[in-house]
């Protein structure tokens, strides 16, 4: 049996599950001290099972904490900055195009030493250890504790950084050390800034990695906890409180798997409608497509791992408005939908619940596809307003599901969430429509079911390796990383593998990126 | 028209370079950095017309070769820059009076605007492609009869080499053998010029063609329409004005490989709801061909480029993917890019395309 858990910006939601069967679910507001919303839900789920503590082997953490953290610029530490790369990177110095405020409060101090690798993993220079020392003497005189570490090439080989740390950890022994070859990919600045991003949290993780630690010993669960990253899989206490940055966007991310799992397909879409919005993504495989385009997180560049997720303005919330209609037939009644919400206001701004405001939620009331509220206050409501926007709404989801697809195939969607009720029916696009039971908690169930992953993204010599024998082994080192990690070793499964040739090169150098996970051992 | 090279002018810039790069020419969010460096310590660098340059002028254009893949890890684009222009001019002999942009395409259009900061001089407000291709040789200053050579190139050690060769494809072939020992990326500086043959050789007022474009792009967002912005913008331009939106899509299908250390491929779009691609696009780095239903509807050394649906934002070949949602959008260029020694050397049948070139305005 294991519990998940998302903590989320309104609700903290709880799922007990045993093997694929859902046991109880919860759904309690987010408190301002994340702990005591996290004991409350799964005291909940435990108490509504009738199970002890005992039976539970694990708990895993879906939070949007440190996402939060970051663009609201809290609790942020300035970071001591070592960016190994000289006599080549001195173009681009670390933190140039960051927002001047968080530049203010987390740029420390920055020291560019030499070192580095090439492409091919020959050195640009020598790690430079006495500037290394320097920079680290200076970090603990300064009082700097976050320590970010990134150097060229890292991906293709992490010793530079791994020498810098020994010798930042031997003069400093209070420094918090993240390394950018253990957080992100090729692409410098972005992998810089995820680093110090990272650096930047990592007191706040250790503290919020505790307040979970409190929680559970609380409740008196004595099994380990998990915390859901971005790309569906999960990682440890001890990596989350290292590695917190790698829990950004993992909310859509856990929404989607969590729908997938519900309703036991790998390739469909996934439409979550919540009370503002609709979330729409693509599972491909059982895990949500990625997005190629470089994303900002409070207003930093980031190469992270996001799903491609398509949001449109249309929720239970939103606003129903009649609208003349054309010209040449006047009569016609039309509507529009949205994109405005009442959000959070629904229950006293919807007609059925006394307010004045015409939402979808009172639409499908009046059409009979949900009850809540008073529907007497719907009496006078026109069938064909009703209608048309029953048909507005099926338009404006038939639209995204075609921007969504990759193929011209109808699909199964999914849909999950609160919303999910304004859909009477098939959807043009569909192949046919799966409303999963439980799916009003499928964060929290995405969270429970996550699996543990490994990922590679170096560059490889096809003409040294050849192609087969370089794909072979970046297949290896992903798997080992996810065994590593906690991966049941029999489990695992290639579940991404992209090459991409670097242009203007001969040479056969290509850049593979490669995904394995697996499932949790021993659970 | 005088630019005032602003931090939101190397926005637009290179916004409006990433269009005419028609895919290639590297992330030109690392160049517009460099340039932002390079403003911010320096101040902005005076632009100057083509036409205003004194016949003496001493041009050096600069560029920075190799692999996209390496710029963005390695960051080049520090004290090799001026080291490059530095060994060429110690060569020559001539002390530079501006610097000349070559290609106006992803990181390669913004490189002068640093040097120029950095030197104190004037960019030119010209280059020798209006575009970006993957050669050195493919540029209106060879087809005008310019020498490349002498030409150097430096990396981040200091090291650099001064080039002789017979000609410019075989100046190309020798650097990129180079590159690879020197680090993957160079800076490069090459064809040497005077203001006489620049003037007689060059594509005047390409910079501030891709800030127009540029600034187009960002109103037209502002407004609601980016691509009426973006298209109303080329039509009032004397050569870009043949322009249109040859195809709206999704990646459906996208096949790479590696040949003599290009990127070559082909992205297949199809229509929303269609059953089967209508639409193919060639590319060997940049974008070279557009067929829609099987006939071409522009080819190089017109403009291909391919931009995400949303928000008009140009995509690079090397960040394509299946799945995209993109507009495709298609350009003509200056008639000194479709002579025929032009085409020559940078048409269809230079890139292996077994078919003659065609404006864009008599396939559309």
């Amino acid at each position: 049996m294991r519990i998940g858990v998302d903590v989320g910006g309104t609700n903290t939601d709880a799922v007990l599950m045993d093997g694929r069967r859902v046991v109880a679910t919860y759904k309690s507001p987010t408190t301002a001290d994340v702990g005591s919303g996290i004991v409350a839900a799964i005291r909940a789920v435990l108490d509504a099972s009738g199970l002890g503590p005992e039976s539970i082997k694990a708990v895993m953490i879906g939070t949007t904490h440190f996402t939060n953290a970051f663009v609201e610029r809290k609790r942020l530490l300035p970071v001591g900055i070592i960016r190994i790369a000289l006599p080549a990177g001195k173009g681009l110095p670390p933190l140039m195009d960051w927002p001047e405020d968080l530049k203010a409060g987390v740029g420390g101090d920055v020291a560019l030493v030499g070192g580095g690798r090439e492409f091919d993993g020959r050195p640009i220079a020598p790690l430079d250890e006495a500037a290394v020392a320097e920079a680290a003497r200076r970090f603990r005189a300064k009082g700097l504790t976050a320590v970010a570490i990134s150097s060229i090439f890292a991906p293709v080989n992490p010793d530079m950084e791994e020498r810098a740390a020994a010798i930042v950890r031997e003069l400093h022994p209070d420094a918090l050390i993240t390394l950018s070859g253990s957080i992100g990919r090729i692409g410098m600045l972005e992998r810089e800034n995820a680093t110090i991003m990272n650096a930047s949290l990592a007191e706040m993780a250790r503290h919020v990695v505790a307040s979970f630690h409190a929680a559970l010993a609380e409740l008196k669960l004595d099994c380990p906890f998990f915390v859901s990253q971005n790309d569906g899989t999960l990682m440890n206490a001890e990596t989350v409180a290292r590695f917190p940055v790698l829990t950004f966007a993992s909310g859509p991310t856990n929404s989607m798997r969590g729908a997938a799992y519900l309703s036991g397909l790998t390739d469909a879409l996934v439409i979550d409608i919540g009370g503002t919005t609709s979330d729409v993504g693509m599972l491909v495989k059982g895990f949500p497509r990625e997005s190629s385009v470089a994303v900002d997180i409070g207003g930093v560049r980031t190469n992270f791992r996001m799903p491609d997720i398509l949001s449109i303005g249309l929720g239970g919330g939103s606003r129903v408005r009649p609208v003349e209609g054309p010209a040449e037939n006047p009569g016609e009644v039309s509507v529009r939908v949205g994109p405005d919400s009442v959000g959070y206001r629904l229950p006293q701004e919807a007609r059925v619940f006394g307010g004045e405001v015409l939402t979808t939620s009172d639409i499908a009331v009046a059409a009979g596809l949900a009850s809540m509220g008073d529907p007497s206050r719907l009496a006078g409501l026109d069938r064909g307003l009703v209608a048309s926007a029953l048909a507005e709404i099926r338009r404006l989801l038939s639209g995204a599901i075609d921007r969504m697809k990759t193929s011209a195939t109808d699909l199964p969607v999914v849909l999950v969430g609160g919303g999910a009720i304004l859909v009477d029916g098939t959807l043009p696009g569909a192949a046919r429509i799966v409303r999963p039971e439980n799916g009003g908690v499928a964060n929290a169930i995405g969270a429970a079911i996550a699996q543990i992953g490994g990922e590679v993204d170096r560059v490889y010599s096809y003409q040294e390796l050849g192609r087969e024998a370089a794909i072979a082994k970046a297949k290896e080192e992903a798997a080992a990383i996810a065994v590593r990690a906690g991966a049941d070793p029999g489990s695992i499964d290639i579940r991404d593998l992209e090459e991409v040739p670097l242009a203007y090169l001969p040479g056969g150098a290509v850049r593979i990126r490669a995904k394995a996970v697996g499932d949790m051992a021993g659970i | 028209m005088t630019i005032d090279l602003s931090i939101p002018a190397l926005h637009d810039i290179a916004r409006g370079a990433a269009f005419l790069g028609t895919g290639g020419g590297g992330d030109p969010y690392i160049g517009r950095l460099l340039a932002q460096h390079a403003l911010a310590k320096y101040g902005a660098p005076p632009v100057v017309a083509l036409q205003d340059l004194p016949d003496d002028a001493n041009l050096y254009t600069i560029a920075i070769m190799g692999a996209p893949t390496v710029m963005v890890e390695k960051l080049v684009g520090g004290d090799e820059v001026g080291l490059a222009v530095k060994a060429l001019e110690q060569h020559t002999g001539r002390p530079a009076t501006a610097i000349l942009p070559v290609e106006m395409g992803g990181i390669n259009s913004l490189l002068p605007v640093k040097l120029a900061a950095e030197r104190g001089l004037p960019v030119v407000d010209a280059d020798g492609m209006g575009r970006a291709f993957p050669e050195l040789q493919m540029v209106t200053f060879n087809v005008m009869g310019i020498p490349a050579t002498p030409m150097a190139l430096a990396n981040e050690h200091g090291e650099y080499n001064v080039i002789s060769a017979r000609d410019a494809k075989s100046a190309e072939d020798m650097a990129r053998l180079m590159v690879i020992h020197m680090g993957g990326g160079v800076a490069l500086s090459c064809y040497p010029m005077s203001g006489a043959e620049a003037k007689r050789a060059a594509i005047p007022g390409t910079l501030s063609l891709a800030l127009g474009i540029g600034q187009a792009i960002a109103a037209g967002r502002r407004a609601g329409d980016p691509f009426e912005a973006l298209l109303g913008y080329l039509r009032g331009t004397d050569y870009y004005r043949h322009c249109a939106v040859l195809f709206d899509g999704k990646i459906v299908d996208l096949v790479r490989e590696t040949t003599r250390g290009f990127s070559i491929g082909r992205c297949s779009i199809a229509a929303d709801g269609a059953a089967t691609a209508d639409m193919e696009i060639l590319f060997q780095n940049e974008n070279l061909v557009a067929r829609r239903g099987g006939r071409t509807v522009a080819i190089v050394p017109d403009l291909v480029t391919m931009l995400d649906r949303e928000t008009a934002e140009p995509i690079t070949t090397e960040s394509l993917k299946y799945g995209q949602r993109v507009r495709v959008i298609g350009a003509s260029v200056p008639p000194i890019m479709r002579s025929p020694a032009a085409l020559a050397c940078f048409g269809p049948r230079s890139f292996g395309i077994e078919e003659d070139f065609q404006p864009i305005e008599d396939l559309i």
